[in-house]
């Protein structure tokens, strides 16, 4: 039977499994929103915003695994949808944004809402289609899922022009697809693997450095099993936080800008690094030239481009992160591999040492309420199991330094792109992914009112979700790097005329909590947690001068942070 | 490369945002008309050079990289110009193309259009050779390069 593009849409959509989509509609894909209307298998979620359509389907993929699915209008529909998806490039996120566009035939004719979509969003998706002929539709959405969730995953746009959506095919949606220019590898290589775990045996101050291919991969549970028969320490990015328990003892902390110090003295001194799917992103490198000097570097990648591109590796092995691990302890086990017990006594005690320094002690009894106190307590009080998403600022960082994610897929946030506004959209996603859990948004005054129209879609859906608000009244980020290295000229780093954001949490039929002295942060957070059903707006007026601590000064090597 | 509307694109602008230089592009279809080909010719350093062709293989519409500098391989450009063609340096003209065996194939009483086709540095040699004020107009096809002998760039 022949289907209209708009049913083939939707079909096609079913079959792949999808339960949700994020979305906003417009005239070019109201074909596509009657079909939608006609069916119950899937549910829309209508935002507020498409950027935060894009922001909450990433949440949403990233805290379950799963691709998420975004549907825009045409023009504006989609340049909102821009930021959301050179989002989820950056961070590697298996996503599908279908993008309405004008009909074929006006296409280049600068009709009403026709912006050039597959031009604007090449340069931040894995790859986008545009589809010319009905009959192709069902094989490119194929395609567009195959592609954002295999191999590095990422997103893909298929822009739909709106009579394809109208025009009728035979239907039928392939159960498998062929491309011959696009064959990602799996298996690394089993000579290069078997050096790497030659390196395992003989290193004397090893150390595993691992990134969010960890946790993109599965390969968590092999990491920990690897790094534990080797008594290894670990150090994971930004991106990395859950695929090693950060409650372990050989646990060395986050490295990088704001890492610890004894990570990333750790990474100056070691003789191997094991580097595990990361990147070295030059906010884990500090200057490139002073990065690891004495060592051997082994990198496991699925990507090959993402191998020496900014550090020129002595044993590269492409392949899926999970593959390779489990290969290496194949060879491990079948061998009988042990790692230098006396050498790595020895490093665990240089370790020790420079662990020792405390290097994220802060002020206990201050008058002001320390944000990094209301993190630990929110880690205390939720026993480190909550899934945390968090905005781009100081309160990220305290977030990602003083919250211990033991498990993989807890801790959400935007490293790549540093995209402020991402918190609140993307924990909207991870709550339906998991409607029972505790969700909670880690945001700071600035990042909030990126995206804040999205409180009423969490009225809509009646989202839980918990807003930890770090309101220190200062775009604080932007201010510690005035004050560190602009001889303190705090240009449009003050956000002056704030809202009340309790009344306007209020406003959207929210809880809305102000709380301003350290003594009630426990109290008020226990509070917060009672109230599962609800969203609450926990509006923190912290110390509005703390700064990040450790860090590394751009242009420093990883042996040069400013401790507190 | 898939022989797709946007494929040159991507190229293109994976050399932009990346900061890579394009000093020449070819690209048409084959006989394969799902499949074109592209002769790009790039310059850097080994590292660079690596980078390149990890990235371009990372694209979906490259079915197959090759890098034409790894082996013995012919490079081909083919050039049109026109020039001032009068009197005296008819004769001249008529010769200088002989000796770069040239092609004219157009001749008004004023002008004549030569074709020339070989490496770059010949096709450079020969605008060298001619008066600077002979020339008129150039048109050159950019590089085409295939491998010598058994190498071939094929599916
Ligand atoms: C969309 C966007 N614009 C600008 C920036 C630059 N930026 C990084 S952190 C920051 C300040 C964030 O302020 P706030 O949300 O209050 O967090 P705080 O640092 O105070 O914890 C800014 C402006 C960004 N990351 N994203
Ligand atoms: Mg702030």
């Amino acid at each position: 039977m022949e289907l209209t593009g708009a049913e083939i849409f939707v079909r096609s959509l079913e079959a792949e499994g999808v339960e949700f989509i994020f979305g906003y509609p417009g005239g070019a894909v109201l074909h596509i929103y009657d079909a939608l209307y006609k069916q119950d298998k899937m549910k829309h979620i209508l935002v507020r915003h498409e950027q935060a359509a894009t922001h909450a389907a990433d949440g949403y993929a990233r805290s379950c695994g799963k691709p998420g699915v975004v549907l825009v209008t045409s023009g504006p529909g989609a340049t909102n949808a821009v930021t959301g998806i050179a989002t989820a490039y950056m961070d590697s996120i298996p996503m599908v944004v279908f993008t309405g566009q004008v009909p074929t035939h006006l296409i280049g004719n600068d009709a009403f809402q026709e912006a050039d979509n597959i031009g604007i969003t090449r340069p931040c998706v894995k790859h986008n289609f545009l589809v010319k002929d009905v009959r192709d539709l069902a094989k490119t959405i194929k395609k567009a899922f195959y592609v954002a969730t295999t191999g590095r995953p990422g997103p893909v746009v298929v822009d739909i022009p709106k009579d394809i959506t109208a025009n009728k095919a035979e239907f039928s949606y392939p159960d498998k697809i062929d491309m011959r220019s696009y064959n990602p590898v799996q298996i690394g290589h089993t000579g290069q693997i078997k050096r790497a775990v030659k390196l395992m045996q003989t290193a004397r101050r090893p150390i595993l450095y691992t990134g969010g291919g960890v946790i993109l991969g599965d390969a968590s549970a092999a990491l920990t099993e690897l790094a534990k028969i080797m008594n290894f320490p670990v150090t994971n990015t930004l991106m990395g936080l859950g695929a090693y328990p950060a409650t372990d003892s050989q646990f060395v902390g986050m490295l990088g800008m704001h890492g610890t110090y004894e990570a990333n003295m750790a990474m100056h001194h070691c003789d191997v690094l094991f580097a595990i799917g990361a990147r070295f992103d030059d906010r884990v490198t500090g200057h490139i030239e002073k990065f690891c000097p004495n060592a051997t570097i082994v990198h496991v990648d699925i990507d090959p481009a993402s191998i020496s591109k900014n550090v020129k590796v002595d044993v590269p092995i492409v392949g899926c992160v999970d593959n390779v691990l489990k290969a290496m302890l194949h060879e491990i086990k079948g061998n009988d591999v042990h790692s230098n017990a006396v050498a790595l006594k020895e490093w665990w005690q240089q370790i020790d040492e420079w662990r020792s320094k405390d290097c994220l002690k802060y002020e206990r009894d201050s008058e002001a309420i320390k944000p990094q106190f209301v993190l630990e307590t929110l880690y205390k009080l939720t026993e480190g199991d909550a899934f945390i998403t968090s905005d781009v600022g100081q309160h990220q960082m305290w977030a990602a330094q003083f919250y211990k994610f033991d498990k993989p897929r807890r801790w959400i946030n935007s490293g790549g792109l540093g995209t402020m506004g991402f918190g609140l959209p993307a924990a909207m996603g991870v709550q339906f992914a998991h409607p029972d859990a505790t969700v909670a948004c880690v945001t700071g005054e600035g990042s909030i009112q990126m995206c804040i129209q999205e409180l009423s879609t969490c009225t809509q859906y009646s989202l839980p979700v918990k807003i930890i608000n770090l309101n220190n009244g200062y775009l604080g980020m932007v201010r510690q790097w005035q004050e560190f290295f602009y001889q303190k000229r705090y240009a449009m780093s003050y956000m002056e005329s704030l809202p009340d954001f309790v009344k306007l949490a209020e406003s959207y039929g929210h809880v809305g909590m102000k709380i301003t002295h350290p003594g009630d942060v426990e109290g008020a957070l226990m509070e917060m947690l009672k109230l599962k059903n609800r969203l609450v707006f926990m509006d923190f007026i912290t110390d509005k001068t703390e700064n990040v601590y450790p860090m590394i000064p751009a242009g420093g090597g990883q042996n040069e942070m400013i401790l507190v | 490369m898939e022989n797709e509307a946007g494929a040159l694109s991507r190229v293109a602008g994976l050399f932009s945002a990346r900061g890579y230089n394009i000093e020449s592009l070819t690209v048409a279809p084959t006989e394969d008309p799902s499949l074109s080909r592209m002769t790009l010719v790039t310059r850097g350093t080994d590292e660079i050079i690596e980078q390149i062709t990890k990235q371009l293989n990372k694209l979906i519409d490259v079915v197959k990289l090759m890098d034409m500098t790894d082996g013995p391989h012919i490079e081909r450009e083919m050039m049109l110009v026109k020039v001032h063609a009068e009197g005296e340096r008819r004769n001249e003209l008529k010769r200088l193309a002989d000796i770069f065996r040239g092609r004219i194939i157009d001749v008004t009483d004023q002008n004549y259009t030569i074709e020339l086709t070989g490496a770059g540095d010949k096709l450079d040699a020969f605008l060298q050779a001619l008066d600077r004020g002979v020339i008129i107009e150039v048109v050159r096809s950019g590089v085409s390069g295939i491998s010598r002998g058994e190498r071939s760039l094929k599916l």
